[in-house]
């Protein structure tokens, strides 16, 4: 939806900075006029959620570098100087370490609005894409940070996801090696991790970048599934989904301050409070909550090159999703089948991050390896048959017509409201 | 957050005025919102709980000081100089039109009274910083090797590029031997 630029700047200065850095109609293109289809719901506010969550990690996280020390014997410290002593230290750690719960939890809500309304089909193979190797990159910053302040779940996670990489035959052991700095988990991998747990997030944000223009060479998905033909099923973007995000935003941020302010420390683990102990590991070694249905995922699969390849595939996977998925239809709206079929595949994700909580024995063993098969047997079986099998619903015949009925709103009693001109 | 709608308004005033109620209410939230999610940001830059103990009063026990020695003692990472006086160091002091020094102030001023023997200053030249040395210069005061400074015995500018005297630091005697510093 790129056209001719619409901008007229009104005041003599953004006139003159028009002609020479046109950044005041890129953003009035990208932000203001941009054409969104009139039918989002809530789960297209994901996006400017995490937006907004990156820049919390940001800001917090370069905050705290000003008073976090890189080194074994003094980060716990500095981390406990920092929750007592500086000011407003305390409201600085719970910022960034809740702020990164809640922005792995907007950024699972992002990617099942993606596979219930088909937002990964053509042409939007290349935005998917793009948000899978963020989320990788989110996955590897989140790890090196919370090996961070150097407690005990910290040193010993980090010990056994650099191990993971021994499983690859014939490098194996030199890569690992060569990722510690040294003969175990020390001081050098505490720095480089304190090194690019910095410059991940920068890395992050050039992809969002890539990730938002491949969004508006192509537009929005819609909850139709269907692209928009006319200007009637559009509206501006601004004010329409920027109250929209703001709103959602806010009701987010509530979520958010509800953990900060009365649960901060509910969802860590409280090994994380003994200092790293290299010759102790804790009885039962947990990831963050985040990290648990991949976790459940590695520990399943009794081979251990077979555990780590599975772990990658699990993911890996989902870029492949464009393809994998056979259906002309993009839409769950009008897809009965696959969309029983998907909240088994969310039920199933859920499981795994229940077992993944629970220690590897007896029942949760079964239970594992049979949910990981599921999510497997999902993506490279099911959704491949669906789109040959399912008889999807008649879609409308625009997205107007979707969410109007006689000119109103569908459910609505008062005037209609204004229809923009794009 | 400017939201300035490019569509045309429908419907009566009351709409238009209970929108416009709303978006400012929206607005003024998000600014006292942003403005509160500021104050922490800045204030975390503030020295902590932990530098502002450090940084606490400390005491000094004046009798190993010999007439005429300076030492040098430490707060809150500034170097201060105790300096025990000699008369004539005193004399020389009050000696001088103070009025007409580049930075007029009575000897009297800079020390406590009944205690003229006692003079502490911070050892910090008022020009760029260096550490004056004792017992150098013209003025049997201070001389600062950087750029050429001279303070006289009650630690005042006589000669050189520093605009200032020696400043003070906040102490009192806590006895006739002890001083606190802080």
């Amino acid at each position: 939806m790129s056209g001719h630029s619409t901008y007229q700047p009104q005041s003599p200065f953004m006139k003159w900075l028009e002609a020479r850095l046109p950044i005041g109609g890129l953003i009035h293109s990208s932000f203001v006029a941009y054409p969104t289809p009139r039918n989002l719901n809530y789960w297209w506010t994901f996006g400017g959620i995490l937006s907004f969550m990156l820049a919390v990690q940001i800001v917090t996280g370069v905050v705290l570098a000003m008073h976090y020390t890189p080194h074994v014997s003094l980060a716990f410290d500095s981390v406990e100087h920092i929750m007592r002593d500086v000011n407003y230290g305390w409201l600085l750690r719970y910022l960034h370490s809740n702020g990164a719960s809640m922005f792995f939890l907007a950024c699972y809500i992002h990617i099942a609005r993606g596979m219930y309304y088909g937002s990964y089909k053509e042409p939007r193979e290349v935005l998917w894409i793009l948000g899978v190797i963020i989320f990788l990159l989110m996955i590897a910053t989140g790890f090196m940070g919370y090996v961070l302040p150097w407690g005990q779940m910290s040193f010993w996670a980090a010990t056994v996801i650099t191990n993971l990489f021994s499983a690859i035959p014939l490098v194996g052991e030199s890569i690992v090696t060569w990722l510690w700095g040294g003969f175990s988990v020390g001081n050098p991998t505490l720095n480089r991790f304190y090194s690019l747990h910095y410059l991940l997030p920068f890395v992050i944000a050039g992809v969002v970048v890539l990730h938002v223009w491949a969004l508006h060479v192509a537009g929005q998905n819609n909850p139709a599934g269907i692209d928009a033909k006319s200007g009637q099923d559009t509206v501006a973007f601004t004010p329409y989904a920027t109250i929209k995000d703001a709103f959602f935003l806010a009701c987010f941020l509530v979520v958010f301050g509800w953990f900060i302010f009365y649960i901060p420390n509910y969802l860590g683990h409280p090994d994380n409070y003994i200092p790293a102990n290299p010759q102790v590991t804790p009885t039962h070694i947990v990831p963050e909550w985040y990290y648990l249905p991949f976790y459940a995922i590695l520990r399943a699969i009794p081979s251990k090159l077979g555990g780590v390849t599975m772990l990658l595939a699990s993911i890996v996977l989902l870029a492949f999703l464009p393809w994998l998925d056979t259906s002309k239809v993009r839409s769950a709206t009008y897809r009965p089948l696959y969309r029983q079929f998907f909240w088994i595949f969310v039920a199933t994700v859920i499981g795994l991050g229940y077992l993944g909580s629970q220690p590897p024995e007896g029942l949760y063993v079964y239970a594992a390896r049979i949910l990981t098969a599921w999510y497997f047997i999902h993506l490279v079986i099911v959704l491949p048959l669906l789109g040959f099998i399912e008889t999807p619903k008649p879609l409308p015949r625009s997205i107007s017509e979707a969410v109007l009925r006689d000119g109103l709103p569908i459910g609505a009693s008062g005037p209609v409201p204004a229809r923009d001109k794009v | 957050m400017t939201t300035t709608s490019s569509a045309e308004h429908h419907g009566s005033s009351a709409e238009h005025s209970r929108r416009d109620f709303l978006l400012i209410m929206t607005g003024a939230v998000a600014a006292a919102g942003a403005v509160a999610a500021v104050v922490p940001m800045v204030a975390q830059m503030n020295p902590d709980a932990s530098t502002i103990a450090a940084g606490a009063p400390i005491e000094v026990d004046l009798g190993p000081i010999a007439e005429g020695q300076v030492i040098k003692v430490f707060w809150r990472g500034k170097p201060i100089f105790i300096d025990h006086r000699t008369k004539k160091e005193i004399d020389e002091a009050r000696a001088v039109d103070w009025h007409s020094l580049p930075d007029p102030q009575s000897d009297e001023a800079r020390v406590k009274q009944g205690k003229d023997q006692w003079l502490i200053l911070i050892g910090i030249c008022t020009h760029l910083g260096c550490i004056p040395l004792a017992h150098q210069g013209d003025y049997d005061g201070w001389f600062c090797p950087c750029h050429g400074s001279q303070y006289d015995s009650s630690g005042r500018i006589r000669r050189g590029p520093a605009p200032a005297n020696l400043a003070l630091p906040p102490y009192q005697f806590v006895s006739d031997t002890k001083i606190r510093i802080g």
